[in-house]
């Protein structure tokens, strides 16, 4: 079995053998739940057949989940020793990385997954835009995988768990929205820039339907950055 | 597999560690690394599983740099780090499971290997139980079985014994033993006995450089100097006792040890023997004696004489 699968598997058991994985379901889906059927702007109220309202809310729910799965991956290898287990198996550096990101990804995917009971639900009451819902989710996966990815790099810097969970926080904060507000207060090329580098105007694309390839390869830019940042950082250890 | 360090030298910023050492070790060889904490055994050790980088020199294992080829070399070594990092989430099978895996035991020998680990080395009561729950002697236990599941043809072990009580220490010297007969086996330890016990070879390293290098038995031969014997002899004055010592031709020194019980430290020329000569003192003088013990340097005494400086 490839070594990157075998530490993904590993993670994933640990997740769940931890309440970490039941935790974050339970809050993810409870957010998502509630205010995408109970509460604010929910889909009763704005009455359209679409999850919209859903992929809004998990935009942000993600992003403060995220880095709380990713916070021990490293960080928490390196404060107990672990890492010279692990670095002098079999194993290079890189599959360490992407095994840890792949199995985060997983559990996001398993969380995911959970809601397509709102999609069945709606599709049963009203007409729904199959292919933009679609989209709405690969724009979810798509950001899950750059803020694992950021959540990652952090959790390779330090062996502190916490100073991981904050750094990936401020980390993603820049592109979650305040290169949107810096793009509102710039025109011109600033402007631009600072649009071009927001998840959010990538995600908004991808949220209304739309796939552009722009898009995508913002998010696994992003992804690729920072794993191979993560990679870098542990072949730095003397 | 051989092991061939080549002038290896590792700096931590500007304090070096380990200062161009050159040693060998042969497959079917037990290398023992002795040294003061931070004298470099572990850096050492460190470089030779490929953790750290080397900063100058090389290491052959096999006749292939652990510089170029580490990802294929990694494969052969069972590492013991020290302070035995474990997974403490984790129940022993499972560890041990992944630990197989991620080595390349082949998907079909996994349950079976992770049996015969369990087995040898003593952990078939505790294996269901998280790896956080056992006793520090139960965890080194778990750590020897990670080390070696794979079967591999090198072993580097940082302190095995620490924390086992005396019987499992014996168990686990023996099984190092057994396991040395075929593969290449670096053990780092404080423990000097064990060393004796268990080592063909033993290596003392100081400062980051190779102060002693040789089996026990030369290592002790090579600080013993001169023959040096405990003498009691009673129901006699000790000031003549001491005088007539002294004025044996096979005799260097005398040195009263213990004025009550008339116990001397005699030390002899070089390369000459003094216990016929004492033995025949005491028959002339009609002298009891009572001991005649001769001592020898103690791998201690290499130790600190090499270490001391």
């Amino acid at each position: 079995m490839n070594p990157t699968w075998i530490i993904a598997k590993k993670e994933l058991q640990s997740f769940f053998d931890s309440l970490i994985a039941y935790i974050i379901l339970g809050l993810f889906l409870g957010f998502s739940g509630f205010f995408t059927w109970l509460y604010g702007s929910d889909i009763f109220l704005v009455g359209q057949a679409s999850l919209r309202v859903f992929f809004g809310i998990a935009y942000w729910t993600l992003f403060f989940f995220i880095p709380a799965i990713t916070m021990k991956q490293l960080a928490e290898e390196k404060r107990s020793g672990t890492i010279e287990l692990l670095l002098t198996k079999a194993v290079s550096n890189r599959q360490v990385v992407l095994g840890k990101f792949l199995a985060c990804l997983l559990l996001i995917a398993i969380a995911l997954a959970f809601t397509l009971i709102y999609y069945v639900s709606i599709a049963m009451i009203g007409k729904i835009d199959h292919g933009a819902t679609i989209c709405g989710y690969l724009g979810l996966l798509l950001l899950s995988m750059a803020y694992i990815g950021i959540g990652i790099f952090a959790s390779s810097i330090t062996n502190n768990q916490i100073v991981a969970f904050l750094l990936a926080l401020f980390i993603g904060l820049f592109f979650h929205i305040i290169f949107d507000v810096l793009a509102g207060s710039f025109t011109g090329f600033l402007g631009e820039l600072f649009s071009t580098l927001s998840i959010s105007t990538h995600f908004d694309a991808l949220a209304r339907g739309v796939i552009d390839s722009k898009n995508v390869i913002f998010f696994l830019s992003i992804t690729a950055l920072s794993l191979l940042l993560a990679e870098l950082n542990i072949a730095k250890r003397g | 597999m051989d092991i061939k360090i080549e002038k290896l030298s590792k700096w931590y910023g500007s304090q070096q560690a380990v200062a161009e050492i050159s040693f060998e070790v042969r497959t079917g060889e037990i290398l023992g690394f002795l040294g003061p904490n931070g004298a470099g055994k572990t850096t050492t050790m460190k470089m030779i599983t490929n953790y750290i980088g080397i900063d100058q020199g090389d290491i052959l294992i096999g006749g292939k740099s652990v510089k170029e080829h580490a990802d294929e070399l990694k494969k052969h070594i069972g590492y013991l780090p020290e302070n035995n990092p474990l997974y403490l989430d984790m129940a022993v099978m499972d560890y041990l499971e992944f630990c197989a895996s991620l080595q390349g035991v082949p998907k079909q020998s996994i349950q079976a290997r992770v049996k015969e680990m369990v087995v040898l080395c003593g952990l078939d009561a505790e294996k269901h139980k998280n790896i956080g729950e056992l006793s520090k002697g139960y965890k080194q236990r778990v750590g020897l079985a990670q080390a070696m599941i794979h079967d591999p043809k090198i072993l580097i072990l940082d302190e095995p014994t620490t924390g086992l009580d005396p019987n499992q220490i014996v168990e686990i010297r023996n099984l190092i033993r057994r396991l040395g007969e075929e593969k290449t086996v670096i053990l780092s330890t404080h423990i000097l006995p064990e060393v004796e016990a268990t080592c063909d070879r033993i290596l003392i390293i100081d400062n980051g450089k190779i102060v002693a290098d040789g089996t026990s038995k030369t290592l002790r031969k090579q600080a013993q100097g001169n023959e040096v014997i405990q003498v009691t002899i009673e129901e006699a004055d000790i000031e003549t006792i001491f005088k007539e010592l002294s004025d044996l031709y096979t005799i260097a020194s005398v040195d009263i040890k213990n004025r009550e019980t008339n116990q001397f430290l005699v030390e002899s020329i070089a390369d000459m023997s003094s216990r016929k000569t004492i033995f025949q003192l005491c028959v002339e003088k009609n002298w009891i004696l009572t001991e005649l013990t001769p001592l020898e340097t103690k791998l201690e005494d290499v130790f600190r004489e090499v270490t001391m400086n």
